[in-house]
């Protein structure tokens, strides 16, 4: 089961197989794949298309990275992860990095020795009711069962905002989506609580989407974003700035096809990221292109986001707190310079 | 030196030094290995964790838990959950399977062919699938709590589980607990008794009856005696679920139906060898004496096929308890899913808890192992 990473992890750990020494780019390099840990499957997360090729909103950063590094998008080794085996996947050196709604906490980035690249979409955890219960406050659940994915923030954050409300509840722990989703449409629990983006993505596959309510309650602050293994800065480095680039370019309304254009073009910035100014590519390990093949890959972050889950897809999020700093949002790249 | 070598006694005590010594280098090694390799990926090796605040929900509590408790006492109640489906596990698959394993041997031809049957299916199929059938039965075969099943004596069965009254003790309860005692006195003394008696004079008391009903008669007449002491407290539906009550969870029910059924399977056969292991000279013999059939199973068959069946049995329970582990797939809040599951995903510390478990479940399989061997010692064949 879900047990046998956990345990390869562990081997490997024994038989002293642990890859933290030598460098992630070398070993990129050397093996021709990016290693990239992805979810088990949220519709327009990360889901597999009909050639059975890994897509999505968090895939689409694996891509990009692989295109900076390797040139080619589609050399991603993709490694389905639950909640509870991501990070000893990540950790064990299975994996170079890990794209897959994953929140950003103190204890992981500190106790458990991962850096966070940044954060690709600001969640916050909410809950989703069938409308024929009559629900319409997350207070309103005494009683309730709740079916939660184990092994994640919202597990946490669920029992804290239910004891400080005096709300009392049978948790229904699950593995998986597909396992909630399983069990929320049977019955065995009245409510499902994950990330809000991940419940509008659930509810996208529902027959009847329009017979369940989400909630109006967020409970939870969830920056969810893409991290790797403390100890090679520069890989952190190259991951944080792939996403920058694509959150820049949007920013700036630069559209993946229109990279090559711009490259000579009048914005010194953007000059700078797409090589034909400087040598940032060089300072980061790679050369001159990487940004322009990053961009080519799925395109900026806007075009990702309105690809796979934006109004115009079945999973339907608008772009709320994910818009730029400049809209509304509080998508704010570091400038590049 | 030679003389050494040549003395077999010698040699045996070599061999088993070095091959000591090899296992305790590996596992030297081994450790030495793990330290290196997690100071390399900076992580420490510490169970300071146990002591800090859980801060998740169980929803199956044998003992008062909740979120703000420590990962220590979560780590308790998920291993209490452990111990009650081996223990009711355990009974089911015994009974079944000596059930099974006796039909499986009649001369009825219909009942020997469903034995066989239900041996060759149950067994022949991991213990996963049946776990993950039943569950799949239960959450979605059995209705909504709102259109409960109402199976009598204030029970209901519904897809999030089997709700049962449950007997609220008073002041004055203790008077039946004083009576079961008193009532397994007195049966231990009758034994005795009787066994004196037919030992000087042949005369022999139905000792099973006289005794279950001492013992079940005397804690009811303490019932009655303090004013009948027990109260039912009865589930009752608000909102969204049944309140109150004993709740056997689906997924307890799941896990105990599924390794109690897949174990007997086993149990069945191993009570048919150890029935047929007895060579039917014995009954003849006991026959010859004038033994009459009951009594000649009671007093010749069994006791000699036991010492047959208890060894295989003994790995059948420890089996049953370590399969145990897979509550995980339907998320049975067990050793596994708590200390191996959420603590190790919450807190991050996968060396610690793995051993932790290893631990737990070897200590599990030592203490059944002990007991096991304990009974077979008692009831093995005294030789003279």
């Amino acid at each position: 089961m879900k047990l046998k990473y956990t345990l390869v992890a562990l081997g490997m750990v024994a038989f002293g197989a642990s890859s933290a020494v030598a460098s992630t780019l070398d070993d990129v390099k050397a093996h021709g794949m990016l290693k990239c840990g992805i979810s088990t499957g949220v519709p327009g997360f990360a889901f597999t298309d009909e050639n059975g090729n890994w897509q999505g909103f968090d895939p689409a950063i694996c891509q990009a990275v692989a295109a900076a590094v390797l040139g080619d998008s589609s050399k991603v080794e993709y490694t389905p992860t639950t909640g509870k085996t991501r990070f000893t996947t990540l950790a064990s050196g299975e994996i170079d990095m890990l794209a897959r709604n994953t929140t950003w906490t103190f204890s992981r980035d500190v106790d458990l020795k991962f850096t966070f690249a940044g954060v690709n979409y600001y969640d916050g955890q909410g809950f989703l009711v069938p409308s024929s219960l009559g629900v319409s406050s997350a207070k309103d659940l005494n009683g309730s069962s709740v079916c939660i994915q184990t092994g994640t923030t919202t597990e946490l954050n669920l029992a804290e905002y239910f004891r400080l409300n005096n709300v009392s509840y049978e948790p229904v722990p699950i593995e998986t989506n597909e396992e909630a989703r399983a069990n929320y449409m049977a019955g065995r629990c009245d409510v499902y609580t994950t990330d809000a983006s991940g419940l509008a993505a659930s509810r996208s596959t529902f027959e009847n989407p329009s017979e369940h309510v989400i909630l109006p309650e967020i409970i939870s602050k969830e920056p969810l974003g893409p991290l790797v293994r403390h100890g090679d800065d520069q890989w952190a480095d190259i991951v944080r700035w792939v996403l920058n680039v694509l959150i820049i370019a949007d920013e700036k309304g630069v559209t993946g096809a229109q990279a090559q254009e711009v490259a000579a073009g009048p914005d010194p910035e953007l000059d700078r990221i797409l090589g034909t100014e400087g040598a940032y590519g060089a300072m980061l390990g790679l050369d001159r292109d990487w940004a322009v093949r990053a961009l080519n890959a799925n395109g900026n972050y806007g075009e990702i986001f309105a690809k796979y889950i934006g109004e115009e897809t079945l999973v339907g999020l608008a772009r709320g707190l994910n818009a730029q700093w400049t809209q509304g949002g509080i998508l704010y790249a570091p400038p590049f310079r | 030196m030679i003389s050494l070598w040549r003395s077999r006694q010698a040699r045996s005590v070599l061999f088993q030094v070095l091959a000591m010594a090899g296992l305790v280098g590996l596992v030297t090694f081994f450790g030495i290995q793990v330290v290196a390799n997690l100071k390399v990926m900076g992580l420490s090796f510490s169970f300071a964790f146990l002591d800090f605040p859980a801060g998740y929900d169980i929803n199956q509590t044998l003992i008062t838990y909740d979120s703000t408790n420590t990962h220590l006492r979560a780590l308790f109640v998920g291993l209490l959950n452990t111990a009650l489906v081996a223990f009711f596990g355990i009974i089911v698959a015994t009974v079944v399977g000596f059930l099974i394993g006796v039909m499986r041997l009649s001369k009825n031809f219909l009942i020997s062919r469903i034995a066989v049957v239900y041996i060759e299916l149950i067994r022949n199929i991991p213990v996963l699938l049946h776990i993950l059938l039943i569950y799949g039965l239960v959450v979605n075969v059995l209705p909504h709590p709102k259109q409960a099943l109402d199976i009598g004596f204030d029970s209901f069965l519904t897809n999030r589980g089997l709700f049962m009254p449950k007997p609220i003790f008073e002041d004055g309860a203790s008077l039946m607990f004083y009576g079961l005692l008193l009532g397994l006195g007195l049966a231990w003394g009758f034994t005795y008794y009787a066994k004196r008696v037919q030992a000087e004079t042949g005369k022999i008391y139905p000792v099973f009856a006289i005794c279950t009903s001492v013992i079940l008669l005397l804690p009811v007449l303490g019932y009655f005696l303090a004013g009948q002491p027990i109260t039912m407290e009865i589930s009752v539906f608000k909102t969204f679920n049944f309140h109150g009550g004993i709740v056997v969870r689906p997924e307890f029910l799941a896990l105990w139906l599924a390794l109690s059924m897949y174990t007997a399977a086993f149990i069945a056969e191993i009570v048919r060898g150890g029935i047929l292991a007895v060579s039917y000279g014995q009954t003849e013999a006991a026959h010859a004496l004038g033994i009459r059939p009951n009594r000649t199973l009671q007093l010749v068959v069994i006791p000699q096929a036991l010492r047959v069946i208890i060894p295989p049995l003994t790995s059948q329970y420890l089996n049953l308890t370590k399969n145990s582990s897979l509550a995980i797939a339907i998320g049975y809040m067990d050793l596994v899913s708590t200390i191996g599951g959420i603590t190790l995903n919450q807190t991050g510390r996968a060396m610690e808890c793995m051993l932790i478990l290893l631990s737990i479940y070897l200590m599990f399989s030592l203490l059944i192992s002990l007991f096991m061997n304990w009974y077979n010692n008692h009831i093995k064949l005294i030789e003279r």
